[in-house]
């Protein structure tokens, strides 16, 4: 394989995810306006966090005027789940040199790694395996920005009355319903969406991390009884 | 805030963190994997984090709880939870519950 033809496989295998990506990023750059994001910054926003669900969760924190260091953390922990992502291409990469360990490790997103990596555990693997890696990547990558800055000029054009700041609440709703496949993770919602509304009015939207935390150690509870 | 500074060290601190967690292992060359306990918490990490965001959007009207018909946020939040549950598809949630909030507001 060469790594021409390794790079077009890598982005023949996104391609179909640009499908329901490309929506997503024009909703978001519609509601990163909406939170009271410029457009410049939410535009640049998708280059330089770079991850879908992180960029409704800052534009939302922002605009209900979440301290910094609150909107930081809850981005470091929604984002966790890409280390077991790097966990898995790790032995894939490493024997390259550092400028594409970075420049991989930039673009591996949720849906980068879901194209790529039937190809990179496939045996024998090939020496331009990366560019695999690199092709999904890469067309996400450009996909993505091209619907943030759709979404941003879309958004600018809209009447402000349409109550278009209560599509962040629906996104979630869509992200984490098609999650909650067991009754720990019933129970992790719950809990947290119960402390959430509780201690809504501790400042600095604090109770927000409590409520997580909440959720993160009913989840844990439910599943260590579960497996008894 | 001020434009241009405050976003933009806001959005850089967030990407370093972001590709800090992306780059962790890799840098690691596979020679470390993660703790067992990790990878068993994790996938409540956004369950227990978005519901958190999203709960009170829904319930608190101006700050006071509201489950009244007259809170079209909580019915039409409620519609779109069915939807997602029922068909699992993120634009079709999203619809749903617009055209819900709409028509109830």
């Amino acid at each position: 394989m060469t790594s021409r033809s390794a790079f077009l496989l890598g982005v023949r295998a996104l391609l179909p995810m640009l499908l329901g990506v490309a929506p997503f990023g024009v909703i978001y750059g519609v509601v990163a306006l909406q939170s009271g994001i410029p457009p410049l910054a939410a535009v640049l926003m998708s280059s330089l966090v770079f991850a879908g669900s992180a960029q409704f969760l800052l534009a939302q924190l922002v605009g209900a005027g979440a301290p910094a260091l609150l909107s930081v953390g809850a981005v470091g922990l929604i984002n966790l789940r890409h280390a077991l992502y790097s966990a898995s291409v790790a032995p894939v990469l490493a024997a390259l040199p550092r400028r594409w360990k970075l420049l991989l490790a930039y673009l591996l997103t949720d849906e980068a790694y879901a194209a790529a990596i039937p190809h990179l555990l496939r045996e024998p693997r090939s020496p331009q395996a990366h560019w695999i890696l690199f092709g999904a990547g890469f067309a996400l990558w450009f996909g993505w920005q091209l619907a943030t800055l759709a979404g941003v000029l879309l958004g600018a054009q809209l009447p402000a009355d349409l109550g278009l700041d209560f599509a962040l609440p629906l996104t979630f709703i869509a992200i984490v319903v098609p999650l909650i496949d067991s009754r720990a993770r019933l129970a992790a919602a719950l809990a947290a969406g119960a402390v959430a509304v509780l201690l809504a009015g501790l400042p600095y939207k604090t109770g927000l991390f409590a409520a997580a935390l909440a959720g993160l150690a009913a989840g844990a509870f439910m599943q260590s009884r579960e497996k008894r | 805030m001020n434009w241009p500074n405050t976003w933009i060290w806001l959005w850089l601190i967030c990407g370093l963190i972001t590709f800090a967690i992306r780059y962790s292992f890799i840098a690691l060359e596979g020679h470390v994997r993660p703790p067992g306990w990790f990878v068993r918490w994790l996938p409540f990490v956004p369950i227990a984090a978005l519901t958190a965001l999203t709960a009170p959007e829904l319930l608190l009207v101006s700050g006071k709880l509201d489950l009244g018909a007259d809170n079209p946020r909580l019915w039409a939040g409620l519609i779109a939870i069915a939807v997602a549950a029922r068909w699992r598809n993120t634009l079709l949630t999203i619809a749903g519950g617009f055209a819900a909030f709409w028509l109830l507001r």
